[in-house]
């Protein structure tokens, strides 16, 4: 049984309120890292192995080290806490049961990069989550242990909530970054890569909830430690949210690398009603969808890479063989119609074509060579974007056609669904 | 007009940036919590305390789906319509709402007590299905629970 490491603490009462935090150990690692120097806390990061949480996996400490030693120049730290993926919901967890551990992660990450000033961008729905971001902070502040002079030390960190106002596309980090300047979240060109030209143009870090929160883990237990828990080259805890057709849908953490099949039906419960799995969506909507074939492979970036899946934010989404891989597909494929930024022409009009293609064959009113058509579409957008929004948004078509394409060719040909059997459908 | 309290907390915000424009976004949060939406003349307000033109402040508002743009009712109810609420029954809670309260989606019941919409996630995957209603999140749910939720709202 693996012992909870980021999670071990939301079930004590009271989790979110410093005492509680203090009483199991919290802060400690703080004290600690303030009395090592920042660069031997990055080289301690980037010995860990630890990856960002947020999807991506680019290794954290090689981030923090990108970001320039002189200390004129203001930096920033941006954690990255707008939680949007379908599917996820693994940092809520964190900000609104041990708000205190994310705190502490983003001290020791600012200490490390001579941040002074650092926001955590909360996607605005997550109401009780900024709140209680708030009081941590100001409990931390008032124990001295955020604000001036910091425990033993002479450096000084703000932390502010910036709350987001529903846009999926600010988990993008530069979208984000737009988003606490003021403006529309429209992703920027990159290079300048933010660890340059970040926030209101200063060397910036963005990093997830998840990630900062392994921060004081690495510092209190060790590089070593750390890069012991799963695979060698994605080592460390993680947090799988699992939802849909299962019977205990819900957070477990895990190591690195447990297998997919492990994970639906030995923590998740199996399949609801003794049904048996059609489809599993690996890392959160963009993440394209796996088959029973696959369930023996191993979560962590490179093994879902070489299946031409991906991690992603680890949220597993399970459909059982009831389910219309159709509809699910127009499902998600709206969600990323609706959450284009409109910035650039690939993903705005290409995504809303994709729409009216899936919404017709889904309703069946589809028409002779409309799955070739959407996949001509998917092709014409894929790599063309931005930011990675669009090429989710067509990966994931792409693996439903690919895994499924008779149920899509069925609801064109017979103007009905193939496996509930619905003709026109009223959405 | 906005409150003297109103404005008092908009220029507070307005230290926590080095710049600031930072302040729209926490600012329209304050519009729409004194007015029930984000008006008009609360744009203008905003763009005239931060030194903005108004376009900066109304192309933020338009952006982000959160600011209200015309009056919701008092209770605001959101269900969560993507993958992993729908597998669960999404839909259905829908229509129970719908049937319960006579409107349909994007419609206000006619005492202004409540507006239905359907959102994207909410990130509550692992209790689906769920709405939220103001700023409360209702997991896992069921209709005898809809039922309770709907009429402990008065």
């Amino acid at each position: 049984m693996f012992e909870p490491v980021l999670l071990k603490n939301i079930n004590t009462p009271d989790s979110f309120k410093i005492d509680s935090y203090l009483k199991n150990g919290g802060y400690r690692s703080l004290k600690k890292a303030l009395e090592m120097s920042p660069d031997s806390i990055i080289q301690m990061v980037k010995d860990s192995g630890l990856r960002g949480r947020g999807g991506a996996g680019f290794p954290t400490g090689l981030k923090w080290s990108f970001i320039p030693k002189d200390p004129t120049i203001p930096k920033y730290l941006c954690c990255n806490a707008d939680e949007g993926e379908p599917g996820t919901f693994k940092d809520r967890a964190i900000i609104e049961k041990d708000p205190h551990q994310l705190l502490e992660g983003m001290a020791i990450a600012c200490y490390a990069i001579g941040a002074a000033n650092a926001y955590i961008y909360i996607r605005g729905e997550f109401a009780l989550g900024g709140d209680r971001l708030e009081d941590a902070i100001r409990e931390a502040v008032s124990k001295g242990y955020l604000g001036k002079n910091m425990p033993g030390s002479n450096f000084s960190l703000n932390i502010y909530v910036h709350r987001g106002a529903g846009a999926y596309i600010c988990g993008e980090e530069t979208a984000l970054l737009e988003s606490i300047e003021g403006r529309r979240a429209l992703p920027r060109i990159k290079p300048p890569f933010p660890a340059q030209v970040g926030l209101f143009g200063k060397p910036t870090v963005i990093n997830n909830v998840e990630t900062l929160a392994c921060v004081p883990h690495i510092i209190e237990r060790g590089a070593a430690w750390f890069a012991s828990i799963g695979p060698a080259k994605s080592p460390g805890p993680k947090l799988f949210g699992v939802s849909g057709h299962v019977n205990k849908p819900g957070l477990y953490e895990l190591p690195m690398g447990t297998p997919l099949r492990e994970i639906v039906y030995n923590h998740a419960g199996g399949i609801k009603n003794g049904r048996s799995l059609k489809a599993v969506i690996p890392g959160g909507v963009s993440a394209p969808m796996l088959t029973e074939k696959d369930l023996d492979i191993t979560m962590d970036f490179e093994s879902l890479a070489a299946k031409g899946s991906m991690l992603g934010s680890g949220a597993v989404i399970v459909m059982d063989d009831n389910t219309c891989i159709v509809k699910s597909a127009l499902i998600i494929h709206e969600f990323f119609h609706h959450e284009s930024c409109g910035k650039c022409t690939p993903c705005r009009e290409g995504l809303d074509w994709i729409v009216k293609v899936m919404r017709r064959v889904e309703g069946g009113e589809g028409k002779e060579g409309d799955v070739d058509l959407l996949l001509k579409l998917c092709g014409d957008v894929f790599g063309r974007t931005f930011c990675p929004l669009g090429d989710g948004a067509v990966m994931a078509l792409r693996a439903a056609i690919n895994n499924f394409r008779s149920e899509f060719e069925y609801h064109v040909s017979n103007k009905r669904c193939m496996v509930n059997g619905r003709g026109k459908v009223n959405r | 007009m906005l409150s003297e309290k109103a404005v008092k907390e908009i220029e507070e915000i307005t230290t926590r940036y080095p710049v600031k424009r930072s302040a729209v976004m926490p600012a329209l949060f304050v519009v729409q919590k004194e007015y029930g939406y984000v008006t008009e003349e609360g744009m203008r307000e905003v763009a005239k305390i931060l030194g903005l033109r108004p376009i900066l402040v109304f192309e933020v508002a338009t952006f982000y789906t959160m600011y209200n743009k015309k009056p919701v009712g008092k209770y605001h109810i959101q269900v969560c319509r993507n993958i992993s609420c729908s597998l669960l029954g999404a839909e259905h809670v829908v229509g129970i709402i719908e049937r319960k309260l006579g409107i349909k989606v994007k419609e206000t019941t006619s005492d202004k007590r409540f507006t239905l919409s359907e959102v994207e996630c909410l990130g509550s995957c692992g209790t689906a299905p769920m709405m939220q209603i103001n700023d409360k999140y209702y997991e896992s749910l069921t209709e005898p629970m809809i039922d309770d939720i709907l009429k402990s709202l008065k």
